[in-house]
């Protein structure tokens, strides 16, 4: 489904060029959901965003559904895959009701309305339909959270590409997220890439993880990887150790 | 049309209405913990009436000369006096209330869309696009505001529309600053980022997403601007490059008024006192909207 | 486990805190006694625990009520210090360690003056010998290029790395009562350990009493004697070991948190009408 092939990305310029990833390659199944682990700086988001279209530093190669895409996306390509940020206080419009959120990315692509997707969206996500009309600042961080996987889901994306999803949220209220999650990977066959500094996040969520420090991949960790706790690294050893006191 | 749309349609229009009115009945709640604030509304209002109604309210004709009631002092029938050609202050004051409240008005029209579009386009296009806009904003701030409507008025005549054209002019950079700054924070935000992967265009993006979020900022800015804008005005007028005689300008009056300051003080002080007030009334509205409108100086 | 020390630093007994325009109790009804041992807070977001930490502290804005029967901390009742002898006591005897070290230190004045100033306030030392003791104590606090750290300022150093130099503060300042309010949640996983033990050295050192406030009931349960888990402005289970919570909260929140040990396809979310029924019952 996602296949990458020697991505660089580099910000700045002259002396001030900082290599944020270096060479990596991985590719990712459909239906699979992979986790990309590690501390802050070490280029994983960067990664993800790269991923989206979001970022257009990036050299390589990365194609989607078996077609290389370029750093300015086609509508076709837009469509393959869609986004969930980090901050659910920042990634909805604050002014637009959570509607006109829902009803936003048809109406970008030129797709109709969007006003008719709007109660089979929130439903869902678990959300009464009566939200609809509810501005983001009435809601909680997990139903902000909620809505902004509603609208990645739209416009029916077969990657979800999740940017620490849920580490502005509590704990409770991020079980009831990423059992959303799930459900909704199970449900509809998505592929997810689910890019965390929390390990046991990462270990609940992935069937394969890739750790990563200072811009490469250092360490591959398959489902029983994880549970066992066996790493191949020094570095995700000290990972492991820390995050499970 | 068929009844069920149209009951449909009434029942938006229903909804929309409702939720108009809670808006606003959330706003006058936070407005009422303002009593500052709450007067400076008052005032304006009051200024916006008296300007409306001037010729029910004034008891004399602002214009009409009446020689020998010249420099009358305040007293019961002429309430500020009169001034040297025998005219009643206090109906010039509330005729002049037309003149400020239409320069005011004019003003912000134009120098509020104009430096909002500048600003957003600058800010969200970035670059060279961005650079251009904001060395053309640097030039016309480094002007002097009276100095340039000076000119501008001696080439194009005296007159309220001139000096109207003039505080324009360079009026609109501080506008175009502000919307600039909001437009570079709110470009950078997730949700401007989950629109660009669901292709909002350029435009779109523009208009629906980042131009919304820095009008609040922007219409408190230009109330703070009013209060500016009268004193300009005032100056204009001072200066002879206003409106001109006979009409009852305020900062012609206390030009005029000038003279006769050491023996007849209230021939100044009146329209003096008249913009005082308004300015103080405008700023303190801005400081209320501002509270109201941006969240982030929210005095909690 | 150390038996905690019988000499209480703090006492606190049914205190109450209300916001204004709010009826609902910010913290409501919370009763603890702290000796020099290491104290978890427990709670999720809105649970109270942070308006709890800046009670005691008496940070809280003006629209706060506070209410207490006793709030004693070393023999003084904070209740009725003024202003000025509240801030003598921070500075010296009760310390606030908060999420992020960048914004509690002087974004103007680089480390190593803002270290010397502690030592020169809490030593009585000259400029240069505060000089030399800032350093010796940034050594202490593991700071590994002591003399090119000294020279920097706040923004330019990492959230581990402040939260080390508030705790070479603290090591300085002596204090009788650290609170730490969610010390490592905005820091790399990597150097959370290290942060924690070092504020356990300082605590231990001093023979002081901290208060741990965290939503991490994992870490806490690792690091802490006793915990508090705060639910709704009330304490609702006090524990050693978390094994034997029984309230249906606490054993909701580590039920809601994935473990890889303990594969599960769905996590337990918590179970909030019973969790607030048994709150009514009890």
């Amino acid at each position: 489904m996602i296949e990458v092939e020697n991505l660089e990305v580099a910000f700045g310029k002259g002396g001030n060029l900082k290599q944020v990833v270096k060479a990596v390659s991985f590719s990712v199944a459909r239906g699979e959901s992979l986790g990309i682990v590690g501390e802050s700086g070490c280029g994983k988001s960067t990664v993800l965003r790269s991923l989206a279209g979001l970022d257009r530093h990036w050299t390589g190669r990365i194609s989607l559904n078996r077609q290389s895409v370029d750093k300015n996306r086609t509508i076709e390509q837009l469509l393959l895959a869609q986004m969930v940020f980090q901050d659910p206080y920042g990634s909805i419009h604050p002014r637009h009701r959570i509607e006109r959120v829902l009803a936003e990315p048809v109406r970008a692509m030129k797709k109709g309305g969007g006003w008719d997707r709007v109660p089979k969206a929130l439903e869902r996500v678990g959300l009464p339909a009566g939200f609809a009309e509810r501005f983001p600042h009435e809601l909680s961080g997990g139903q902000r959270q909620r809505v902004a996987i509603a609208r990645a889901l739209v416009l029916e994306p077969q990657i979800l590409l999740l940017d620490e999803p849920t580490s502005a949220l509590d704990v409770s209220v991020q079980a009831e997220v990423l059992n959303l999650l799930s459900d909704l990977r199970e449900q509809q066959g998505l592929t997810y890439v689910l890019v965390s500094h929390d390990l046991s996040v990462i270990a609940h969520m992935c069937d394969r993880a890739l750790v990563m420090k200072d811009g490469v991949f250092v360490d591959e960790l398959d489902r029983a990887d994880l549970q066992a706790g066996r790493t191949h690294a020094e570095y995700s050893a000290v990972l492991f150790q820390s995050s499970f006191l | 049309m068929t009844e069920a749309k149209m009951i449909v349609q009434h029942n938006a229009l229903h909804q929309g209405a409702g939720r108009f009115y809670r808006s606003l009945q959330k706003s006058i709640d936070k407005l009422t913990r303002e009593p500052l604030g709450m007067l400076g509304f008052a005032v304006l209002a009051l200024l916006i009436l008296v300007a409306i109604f001037a010729p029910w309210i004034a008891p004399y004709s602002p214009i009409t000369q009446n020689l020998p009631q010249a420099l009358q002092p305040p007293s019961w029938t002429h309430l500020a006096g009169t001034d040297e050609f025998g005219r009643d202050i206090l109906s010039r004051l509330i005729y002049g209330a037309r003149i400020t409240i239409q320069t005011v008005l004019s003003v912000t029209v134009i120098v509020g869309p104009v430096g909002l579009i500048i600003g957003v386009v600058a800010g969200f296009a970035g670059g060279r696009t961005d650079a251009i806009l904001m060395r053309a904003t640097d030039i016309v701030l480094s002007f002097p505001s009276l100095i340039l409507a000076l000119a501008f008025a001696a080439a194009l005549g005296a007159g309220l529309g001139t000096a109207i054209i003039a505080i324009s002019l360079t009026g609109w950079p501080p506008i175009a600053r502000l919307a600039r700054a909001e437009a570079l924070i709110v470009r950078n935000t997730d949700y401007v980022a989950a629109a660009r992967l669901y292709g909002a265009s350029p435009l779109r993006l523009l208009f629906l997403y980042i131009a919304p979020m820095c009008i609040p900022s922007v219409v408190v800015r230009l109330t703070m601007n009013m209060a500016g804008i009268i004193l300009t005005a005032a100056a204009l007028g001072f200066l002879g490059l206003g409106a001109q005689p006979p009409s009852p300008e305020w900062g012609a009056m206390i030009s005029s008024g000038r003279k006769f300051m050491i023996d007849n003080w209230w021939v100044a002080v009146m329209p003096g006192i008249a913009i005082l007030l308004t300015s103080l009334a405008f700023n303190l509205v801005g400081d209320a909207l501002r509270d109201l409108l941006d969240p982030r100086h929210a005095r909690s | 486990m150390p038996v905690p020390d019988s000499t209480s630093i703090l006492t606190v007994r049914n205190l109450n805190v209300n916001f204004a325009r709010s009826t609902l109790k910010a913290v409501d009804g919370v009763s603890f006694t702290l000796g020099a041992e290491r104290l978890g807070i427990v709670g999720e977001s809105g649970s109270g625990k942070s308006t709890l930490g800046r009670a005691i502290m008496k940070l809280l804005p003006n629209s706060a009520k506070i209410e207490a029967e006793a709030l004693e901390f070393a023999g003084t009742s904070l209740g009725e210090a003024s202003e000025k002898q509240m801030r003598k006591l921070r500075g010296n005897e009760m310390a606030l360690i908060m999420q992020d070290p960048r914004y509690s230190l002087n974004p103007v004045l680089s480390i190593g003056n803002q270290v010397a100033e502690a030592a020169k306030l809490h030593l009585g030392l000259g400029k240069a010998a505060a000089y030399k003791a800032a350093a010796g104590m940034l050594e202490r606090v593991r700071i590994a290029d002591v003399e090119r750290t000294m020279r920097l300022y706040p923004h330019q150093i990492s959230g581990g790395m402040g939260q080390r130099v508030m705790i070479a503060m603290m090591l300085l300042a002596k204090p009788r009562l650290v609170i730490a309010d969610e010390p490592t949640s905005a820091l790399d996983v990597s150097v959370r350990g290290d942060v924690l033990k070092l504020l356990d050295e300082l605590v231990t050192e001093n023979n002081s009493g901290l208060i741990l406030i965290s939503h991490d009931i994992r870490m806490v349960a690792a690091f802490c004697q006793r915990i508090l888990v705060m639910y709704k402005g009330r304490v609702v289970e006090n524990l050693v070991r978390l094994e034997d919570a029984q309230h249906p909260y606490t054993r909701g929140l580590v039920a809601a948190m994935p473990n890889p040990r303990h594969p599960v396809r769905r996590l337990q979310v918590l179970d909030r009408p019973s969790i607030d029924a048994a709150e009514v019952r009890s």
